[in-house]
């Protein structure tokens, strides 16, 4: 057991010996593991942000009920009194038409055309919140409203909430395709460059195994390479999502001034780092692992 | 105890290197293979080690047959024996002491008794004073020293050198020559293929003739 631990350790030192000896090669190994993570785990950082951004801005499944341009005050509190009664309705707000041309005058540069008209082309509207938010009963209640007297139009105000959910599960799956792809080619980097090490040091092999090395003593130290390669690159992507986060974050919250929202990219929880630097780790000892399977038998005298 | 019963090796291509080769080397005992290069002596200690499996025949060392052993118990029978290869097989990117230290770090000796061992192994064959030197700065000589060094250093009961001296001088044969009796004086078997008449003199013990591929008669019938 001890000379087991022994060994070990002993392998994890050469193999960080290693890594300082050959700087170059190694750091260039580190950043292209690095990057090609850092590209999905980018991704999903980005797909987080929107996925939050739409639940806590679309989240709320809300219909607009407009009257009729020509609808009176006394036809206004009928469909609020309607609206009281009905069991479906959590809560519903009234916007008188002259406070909704109000909110118009107000938005971004509209002030002149609002100026411009002759009389207020808005109707009176109720924005009414449902108690059940499931799109067949959202359905139902615009049908119904739609009857009513006076009522001139109903409209869904989940329709760009179910699209961005449709684009972020697009998103998603893109997202997962690159992950998949560029895992393929951290197995691939590693396996050849442990393959090139295998190739360097095949008098070592075979010296090894001609006095008596097991096939897991020759093996240890490029899975150990693979390993720290992994790791060590699994670490670079974190920092590079980082450092991207933080120099997009400071233009995100200017952009997110201005449309009066708060928009910054989430950072990535410890278990997720964790996740990512593990995940990386292994991948990388897969490919020397098959990388090793697949040479040391080439090197083999017996 | 290392016995051949009729062994034959047959290499790919159809060259017979063995042929009907029968002969027992006692424990502590020390064993001359002589022959002219290609009667089959490499062989023979490549069937000793597990390097070759032979084609037919059994071949047995310390009532393991060898040539059945599976491959994974192979390190193992190696870590019994002390190889000295004809071409060294030293690696040249690290220097004398790291070369001799090989067969205890795959043991897993601990670092201090491996030192210890090492530089006894180096003072034994008289290269304690080169254990920075690296084997490209070495003679030819002192690499076949540092070679049987690392060879030696795992104290194997069992010795097996193929070539020792060759392309070595007279007196530097003789020396190593001495070399290998004092190993066989302190119990290991030692088995030294050779073609060096001097050193086969001058080591006076018995010898396993071999004449392409098959072994010599010690009292040829006339």
């Amino acid at each position: 057991m001890r000379t087991w631990l022994t060994q070990h350790a002993r392998t994890l030192a050469a193999t960080c010996a290693r890594f300082a000896r050959s700087r170059m090669a190694s750091l260039l190994n580190i950043a292209v593991i690095g990057i090609a993570l850092a590209l999905p785990v980018g991704g999903y950082v980005i797909l987080g942000t929107l996925q939050h951004l739409a639940r806590t801005h679309g989240s709320t499944p809300q219909l607009s009920v407009f009257l009729a341009l020509d609808a009176s005050g006394d036809d206004a509190a009928a469909v609020r009194d309607r609206l009281k009664r009905h069991a479906s309705v959590l809560k519903f707000s009234f916007v008188p038409r002259d406070q909704a041309l109000r909110e118009l005058k107000a938005s971004a540069g509209l002030a002149d055309v609002v100026d411009s008209l002759q009389h207020n082309p808005l109707p009176d509207a109720f924005v009414v919140d449902a108690r059940d938010g499931g799109a067949g009963n959202l359905q139902n209640m615009r049908e119904e409203f739609r009857k009513w007297p006076k009522v001139a139009h109903v409209q869904l105000d989940t329709a760009w909430a179910t699209r961005l959910d449709a684009l972020l599960r697009l998103g998603k799956l893109v997202v997962l395709l690159l992950a998949a792809a560029l895992g393929i080619a951290m197995v691939a980097v590693t396996f050849n460059t442990i393959r090139l090490q295998i190739l360097t040091q095949r008098e070592e092999i075979e010296v090894s195994r001609l006095i008596g090395a097991t096939d897991p003593f020759i093996r240890r130290p490029f899975l150990y390479y693979g390993a720290v390669l992994g790791a060590f690159g699994g670490l670079a992507a974190w920092a590079l999502v980082w450092a991207g986060a933080y120099v997009l974050n400071h233009s995100l919250t200017e952009i997110g001034q201005i449309y009066g929202a708060s928009l910054n990219l989430r950072r990535l929880t410890p278990e997720e780092s964790t996740g990512i630097v593990l995940f990386s780790t292994w991948l990388c000892w897969l490919g020397a692992w098959l990388s090793v399977q697949q040479h040391l038998v080439a090197v083999d005298p017996v | 105890m290392i016995s051949f019963t009729a062994v034959c090796k047959r290499y790919p291509g159809g060259v017979e290197a063995l042929k009907d080769v029968s002969f027992t080397v006692a424990d502590r005992e020390m064993v001359l293979v002589t022959g002219h290069s290609g009667a089959g002596k490499t062989t023979l200690l490549k069937l000793m080690a597990a390097i070759e499996r032979p084609t037919s025949g059994s071949v047995v060392i310390n009532g393991q047959n060898v040539g059945t052993l599976r491959r994974r118990a192979i390190p193992f029978l190696r870590r019994n024996l002390g190889l000295i290869f004809e071409d060294h097989k030293l690696l040249f990117d690290r220097n004398a002491f790291d070369n001799v230290v090989l067969p205890l770090n795959i043991v897993g000796y601990d670092s201090r008794e491996a030192a210890r061992r090492v530089r006894a192994a180096l003072d034994k064959v008289g290269l304690l004073h080169k254990e920075r030197a690296y084997p490209i700065t070495l003679s030819g000589g002192e690499q076949r020293r540092l070679a049987i060094a690392r060879a030696i250093v795992h104290r194997p009961a069992m010795l097996l050198a193929d070539d020792p001296t060759g392309n070595v001088d007279a007196e530097h044969a003789r020396e190593l020559g001495d070399l290998f009796r004092s190993f066989h004086q302190v119990g290991v078997t030692v088995v030294i293929a050779t073609h060096d008449a001097l050193l086969a003199q001058h080591l006076a013990s018995r010898a396993i003739a071999l004449r392409s591929g098959g072994i010599v008669p010690e009292f040829p019938r006339t």
